[in-house]
């Protein structure tokens, strides 16, 4: 396809996600007003809308969006950082990897977000605690990932390393790492998921700060609209991460992505 | 008229020579295990290439080729035996040789110019200077105007042409090639085969291509080996007394069918061998169940 095919297949495919999205809250409207959705339990999508000047007003949002996005940023970076070395730590060392592999995997699947009360006791109720619980939860994905992604690495491109003879450290760098990348990113977006979900469902439970303690607030205030637009605010967050993992990926894996 | 197979044919050669060598393989072994489940896969294989000579290395499935072209090019260690590059003893992976490899082993991250560049950088040439060097090389093989695009856009004997002039970009003193157009298909395979014959008349490249291919054997060498089935043994060597350029009428020849008959004739009382040897193992296996 050509350039201008992708572009447009690209403005097509927006096009087609935000009228599904536009579809899906005036399917929801009807039902409610219809009777078929209890509107106690869901809010009309109109009144929705509506609240969202009213909550970014009197609510200081964008205090709280910046709150909630430093934290995940914060615990992204450490995501990064730790899950790529620790990955490689574990593809580097086989016996390592045969020991810890299964216990790393069972992280993942694990409730991080009800061990809460145990960082509460080490990291006190600060942002810290958010982040750790964020960074904790996210880990698991982009280790085991990081680790397929090195261990996949075709033997054919090592040996054109090796033929070469590239020393471990250009192997590692121009061979192994970019090979790896299509799968760190499968890991890392996996690992923001959990990382998103638990930094807020966190900021929800101890009642600190961010979008998570609004939601928190407006629920206890049975304000249903209002609830839902912070959630709206919750999912800003996670598209802006997202948009970013996708622009890192098209950046260093051009076609291969 | 092009003579036919000359009397350079050596029955059972365990050495076959060449004026002033480049290469020098002696008496190379490898063997995989210990003790009675160990497999002999090469047996004190000898051969020399000479400067600007092409030589080609053809046996059954399973006779050690590509094991050979591993320890050739310093990949696998050998049991027992010496590979020489100018009558010096080399041992690992050396600057002389340039591997080309029978999977697909283009860089799927990198453009075509950058995947060709790649040993350039490696050397720490300037961004500028390596783009033009590897410009030359894409053009060399036939892909000028791709530079830009990347492997996942182009056809298989397409990458295989960028892996090879990523090698060739290395000038490497003696091209390896191990079954390069193996897994393309036979229009391709002809089409790449004449580019390598192309690209071998215009610099003279030392080269030592493995493969299983007759034809392929005959239409690009100086000098065929053939190899026996396990344990691979060198059966015998002919010298391809062919004019060059090999063009189609060339190919096309009596001499070059009687090349290619003489070498089938070998290949075939070793590749029953090597069928007869597979249908027993899998007996063998089916029994033990």
């Amino acid at each position: 396809m050509s350039r201008a095919g992708h572009a447009f297949g690209g403005h097509a495919a927006a096009a087609l996600g935000f009228a599904t999205l536009l579809g899906v809250m005036v399917a929801l409207e009807v039902l409610i007003r219809a009777g078929v959705v209890n509107r106690f339990v869901v809010p009309l999508p109109s009144q929705v809308l509506a609240a969202i000047p009213r909550v970014v007003a009197e609510e200081s949002i964008p205090h709280r969006f910046w709150q909630t996005t430093q934290e995940a940023l914060a615990a992204s970076l450490l995501l990064i950082v730790v899950g790529l070395a620790l990955g490689m730590l574990l593809f580097r060392f086989r016996l390592l990897r045969s020991a810890c592999e299964t216990w790393v995997a069972a992280l993942a699947s694990a409730p991080i977000v009800l061990m809460y009360p145990l960082f509460l006791v080490i990291f006190g109720r600060s942002s810290t605690t958010i982040v750790m619980i964020g960074f904790v939860s996210g880990v698991p994905p982009l280790i085991l990932k990081t680790v397929e992604g090195l261990a996949g690495t075709r033997k054919v491109l090592v040996d054109v390393g090796r033929s070469f003879r590239l020393d471990g450290s250009q192997l590692f760098r121009k061979i192994l790492l970019p090979a790896a990348l299509p799968s760190i990113f499968v890991g890392l977006r996996v690992g923001l998921i959990f990382m998103l979900i638990n930094i807020v469902g966190v900021e929800f439970l101890i009642n600190f700060g961010g979008l998570g303690q609004l939601i928190n607030e407006l629920a206890e205030r049975y304000d249903l609209p209002g609830t839902y637009a912070a959630i709206g605010f919750v999912i800003l967050v996670s598209v802006l991460f997202f948009v970013a993992c996708e622009r890192a990926e098209k950046w260093l894996l051009p076609r291969a992505a | 008229m092009a003579p036919g197979p000359s009397l350079a044919q050596k029955p059972e050669a365990p050495s076959i020579a060449a004026a002033s060598p480049i290469l020098e393989v002696s008496d190379i072994v490898k063997r995989f295990g210990a003790g009675e489940a160990s497999l002999l896969a090469v047996d004190r294989v000898s051969f020399r290439v000479a400067e600007g000579e092409f030589v080609s290395l053809i046996g059954p499935s399973g006779c050690g080729k590509s094991t050979l072209f591993n320890i050739i090019g310093g990949l696998t260690g050998e049991t027992g035996g010496r590979v020489a590059v100018d009558g010096a003893a080399v041992s690992g992976t050396h600057a002389a040789f340039g591997m080309v490899f029978q999977e697909e082993s283009t860089f799927p991250w990198r453009s075509v110019i950058d995947n060709v560049a790649f040993p350039l950088e490696l050397a720490g040439m300037g961004k500028r200077e390596r783009q033009e060097r590897a410009r030359h090389f894409v053009s060399m093989v036939g892909l000028g105007g791709f530079e830009r695009r990347y492997p996942s856009e182009l056809s298989g004997g397409m990458r295989q042409r960028v892996a090879i002039a990523r090698t060739l970009a290395s000038e490497p003193r003696i091209l390896l090639m191990d079954e390069p157009f193996a897994a393309l298909d036979e229009q391709t395979r002809l089409l790449l085969g004449d580019k390598v014959l192309q690209i071998h008349q215009q610099l003279r490249q030392t080269t030592l291509l493995i493969t299983h291919n007759i034809t392929e054997a005959v239409q690009l060498s100086d000098r065929v080996l053939v190899m026996t089935y396990r344990p691979g043994r060198l059966k015998r060597a002919l010298d391809i007394d062919l004019p060059r350029p090999r063009t189609s009428e060339v190919v096309g020849s009596d001499s070059f069918g009687r090349y290619v008959a003489q070498i089938w004739s070998d290949l075939r009382e070793e590749a029953s061998r090597g069928i007869r040897d597979d249908e027993e193992r899998a007996l063998h296996r089916s029994d033990a169940r």
